[in-house]
């Protein structure tokens, strides 16, 4: 899954944007989300609990989530000015039953 | 009256318990199988785990990329890694799982990135998280989710 280019912004898990050279910092910007688990996929997931393999309805989620932890990551580094941010790191965190955390960080820079 | 109850109290276990066993490892030796052929459609596309690339490569233009999948222990593998957990030692039903959901994750990201027509996928980071039960006796929904990302590279050909 692509998650930098349709938001207008470069993003890169590398500590430069490739082929560009860092101008300025803008400091560290992140973007989280908690999301709860949906009753209706949780019921298929716990079918699918008994012969294995994939949950796709927990994929889809947690990929969801994640876009929506990294545009609001892009959205603090755009009001800052930036135009793109470097070094991303993605977390998930267990928060209580059935919710988890998902939250991106990075360095908000501006490349040339 | 006595034969329904014992049907109910331990045939019904025993027959999700063999019906567990048997998809679950038919569905699993087809997924490696599938695991193995889409690998070997991606053999030399170039993923690395470090940042540099050679002095050759001029980079055009990149993003970050990612590949993630949810995946859980059938029925019949749960039971065994549970008594498997009471005396210690090697869990071996464990093992093919996470080695699959992990190397699906990174199919995922490599397919995405050649897809979108990236070059190659460098710094790829690899991550596993547990999802929480839903009901705190241990019997809800468990799965583990496996990301993989990177960053896709695309190079300027003259």
């Amino acid at each position: 899954m692509d998650l930098g280019q349709p938001q207008g912004i470069s993003l890169s898990n590398t500590e430069s944007i490739p082929g560009k050279r860092i101008v300025d910092f803008y400091g560290v910007v992140t973007g989280n989300t908690v999301r709860a688990k949906h009753i209706g996929r949780d019921i298929m997931a716990g079918l699918k609990n008994v012969v294995g393999g994939e949950l796709k309805g927990y994929t889809e989620l947690l990929q969801d989530s994640r876009t929506e932890a990294t545009e609001r990551m892009v959205a603090q580094a755009k009001s800052v000015g930036a135009n793109a941010v470097v070094n991303v790191r993605f977390a998930t965190s267990s928060i209580s039953q059935g919710a988890a955390e998902l939250f991106a960080y990075g360095t908000a820079v501006r490349v040339e | 009256m006595l034969e329904l109850e014992l049907f109910l109290n331990f045939g019904v276990p025993l027959l999700i318990l063999l019906l567990a066993y048997f998809l679950g490892s038919y569905i699993e030796r087809r997924h490696f199988r599938k695991i193995r052929e889409r690998e070997s459609a991606l053999h030399g596309y170039p993923i690395m785990t470090f940042e540099d690339t050679p002095d050759t490569w001029r980079v055009g233009s990149s993003t970050l990329v990612s590949g993630s999948v949810v995946v859980s222990l059938d029925y019949f593998k749960r039971v065994i890694a549970g008594l498997r957990a009471s005396v210690g030692g090697r869990i071996k039903t464990y093992e093919p799982l996470l080695d699959r959901a992990r190397r699906e994750a990174l199919l995922r990201m490599a397919e995405s990135a050649k897809g979108s027509g990236y070059d190659a996928v460098v710094n790829v980071r690899l991550e596993t998280s547990r999802l929480a039960n839903s009901r705190g006796n241990g019997n809800g929904t468990a799965g583990v989710e496996m990301l993989a990302f990177g960053t896709a590279l695309k190079l300027d050909r003259k």
